[in-house]
């Protein structure tokens, strides 16, 4: 039996933006060790920027500026799927999903922080790309603060998109899951106007196309660069996004409070 | 944020309570009906096999499982009711050591202290305590992926005490440990409680290690406590001595002849030893050769010794933890 008294219990809870930052500052330590999950997001974007620009350039018709149309494509697919999920699988897997949970940490903060850090990678993810548009000739009708509401449709695309992984990697730990979610992507990328203009679809997939929210998330982006401030494409593509984003968040605490109800 | 100092305690004087607790995991009852009371200050040692409901137990009280039914509380909280309060009180090291590969050591101890409300200047000064505890050297600014298994644990250690709990929870911490580490683990939980006075529920399926450590020892059977006190009385009550027999031949018919002796209580091991309880083993001694003798029994083998935790384990549920367990 001890000798003295105890010293005292010094832990509080920190509250939540601390709890937020904590979790958030974690995982933005981890990007610069891992630049096998950050590069592709770099390069497979200009690659694919690079050969539709070269094989379909001269289809597109003139008195359309090609590249300026095409950059919207490169900047979805260097942003979307930029999720700490597989982290958070490894956490899950490991245990220290639960060492989080027996600390006074916000449950919300488990999640949230690694959205926040996700939405800062997207933001940084996107200046290499349209520094690759700037160098082909791309300029953005709308300046500087057209750039930066570039930037913050990317970045709540990719919120809205990393929230889809996040519920499948608390529902159900298993990292074959989580990347099975990035299929998902591909046919909701490529069904869009992405590459061809709209008038150019036809049948079925202009049918696909109309109800895809990624083309309006092309169209808002486009806009901006092409357009100037038109407040249509921009309201559809917001509409679009935030509706997915909804969801996607509606999953992903569902999926939290499951895991951590699991314990009930 | 609702500020944990302005709660009441529903007991000051436990570190851990539980009454009737249950939980059930679909069909499988793991713990069944659990009265448990350990004082503050105490070095409680939870022995029982694997799937005796240790760990489950243990969970409960980390609040990362709810009980199905019944109550527990730890530092005079409610572990359902008031899990944050709990939380702030508590350090718990795990079976496994749940810690990120991919952190370095100093990162994941101030990452927990973060997490605990501590300034800056209160996560240097308490890494600087429990690095002298736990003795990581220099290896804490590598990555916790290049550690060793004992490394590890002791970092686990080290995070759980980073906050200064009132509770430590030390779930099978010397599980998987060579002697060395065993022996590190052992001293770092008697200078903890010694001390700084931290209470310590400490879970094991050693035998020697709850003898050693607790100043207390609750043994949990398929999820019942099947008997509690201190090393000494426990042992006590199985009898003064053991006299374990070796034999060839029938078991059984050993047993129905050993039990003629007066003042002795006869078993039959697993593993086809005979043991006998008795008062007092010398003068048993003669007459239990004996007697297998006459029952026509080859006697291979005769020893005395002091009961141990594990015959108190065998008195109350008819085996042994040592059967299905690593050799403590």
């Amino acid at each position: 039996m001890r000798a003295v008294q105890p010293a005292g219990v010094i832990g509080r809870e920190a509250g939540f933006v601390h709890d937020v930052r904590a979790v958030a500052g974690r995982a933005l330590r981890q990007i610069p060790r891992e630049p096998a999950a950050v590069l592709p997001a770099v390069f497979v974007p200009a690659f694919f920027y690079a050969v539709n620009l070269g094989a379909l350039e001269k289809l597109a018709g003139t008195g359309l500026d090609y590249k300026a149309f095409l950059l919207p494509m490169a900047i979805a697919f260097a942003v979307t799927g930029m999720s700490r999920a597989p982290a958070l699988v490894t956490d899950i897997q490991g245990g220290y999903f639960d060492r989080l949970c027996m600390t006074p940490i916000r449950r919300s903060a488990l999640l949230l922080g690694l959205m926040v850090a996700d939405v800062a990678v997207i933001a940084a993810l996107c200046l290499p790309v349209i520094a690759v548009g700037a160098i082909v000739g791309v300029r953005f009708s709308t300046g500087l603060p057209g750039l930066v509401a570039f930037v913050g449709f990317s970045a709540l695309w990719g919120l809205a998109f990393t929230c889809f992984p996040y519920a499948v990697a608390l529902k159900t730990g298993s990292p074959a899951a989580v990347n099975a979610c990035y299929v998902v992507f591909f046919p909701l990328f490529f069904l869009t106007d992405a590459v061809v203009p709209k008038q150019l679809l036809t049948g079925w997939f202009s049918t696909i196309a109309t109800y895809n929210p990624v083309t309006y998330l092309i169209g808002a982006l486009r806009s901006l660069i092409t357009s100037g401030w038109q407040l249509r494409p921009l309201l559809e593509g917001l509409a679009a996004v935030s509706a997915l984003a909804f969801v996607g968040m509606a999953l992903a605490f569902a999926a939290l409070r499951a895991r951590i109800r699991m314990a009930d | 944020m609702k500020a944990t100092a302005e709660r009441t305690p529903v007991a000051v004087s436990d570190a851990v309570r539980t009454a009737g607790l249950v939980r059930r995991f679909g069909s499988t009852v793991a713990v069944d009906g659990l009265d448990l009371c350990v004082r503050r200050g105490e070095i409680y040692g939870f022995l029982g096999p694997n799937g005796a409901g240790k760990s489950t137990v243990v969970r409960i009280l980390c609040t990362l499982l709810r009980p199905t039914a019944g109550i527990a509380s730890v530092a005079g909280y409610d572990v359902t009711e008031d899990p944050q309060a709990v939380r702030v009180r508590i350090g718990v090291a795990l079976q496994d050591a749940a810690i990120d590969d991919r952190q370095t050591g100093r990162e994941l101890l101030s990452l927990q202290g973060r997490l605990y409300g501590l300034s800056a200047a209160q996560v240097r000064g308490r890494l600087g305590d429990v690095l002298d505890l736990v003795d990581i050297g220099a290896a804490i600014d590598r990555r916790i992926g290049t550690y060793s298994g004992g490394m590890k644990r002791r970092l686990d250690l080290a995070a759980a005490l980073i906050h200064r709990p009132e509770v430590l929870f030390l779930d099978e911490p010397t599980t998987g440990l060579d002697p060395h580490s065993r022996s590190a683990v052992w001293s770092e939980v008697e200078r903890l409680n010694w001390g700084l006075g931290m209470t310590i529920f400490l879970t094991t399926q050693y035998l020697d290690e709850a003898d050693t450590l607790a100043d207390r020892v609750g043994i949990i059977a398929s999820g019942r406590l099947v008997a509690e006190g201190t090393p000494a009385v426990l042992k006590h009550s199985v009898g003064h001595d053991v006299i374990v027999a070796e034999v060839e031949g029938n078991g059984i018919g050993a047993l129905k002849a050993l039990r003629s002796i007066e003042g002795v209580e006869p078993a039959w091991n697993a593993d086809g030893t005979l043991t006998v309880n008795t008062p007092d083993g010398a003068a048993a001694l003669g007459a239990v050769a004996v007697t297998l003798g006459r029952a026509g029994l080859q006697l291979t083998g005769l020893t005395m010794r002091t009961p141990t935790l594990d015959d108190v384990f065998m008195a109350m549920t008819g085996s042994r933890i040592t059967e299905d367990e690593a050799p403590s």
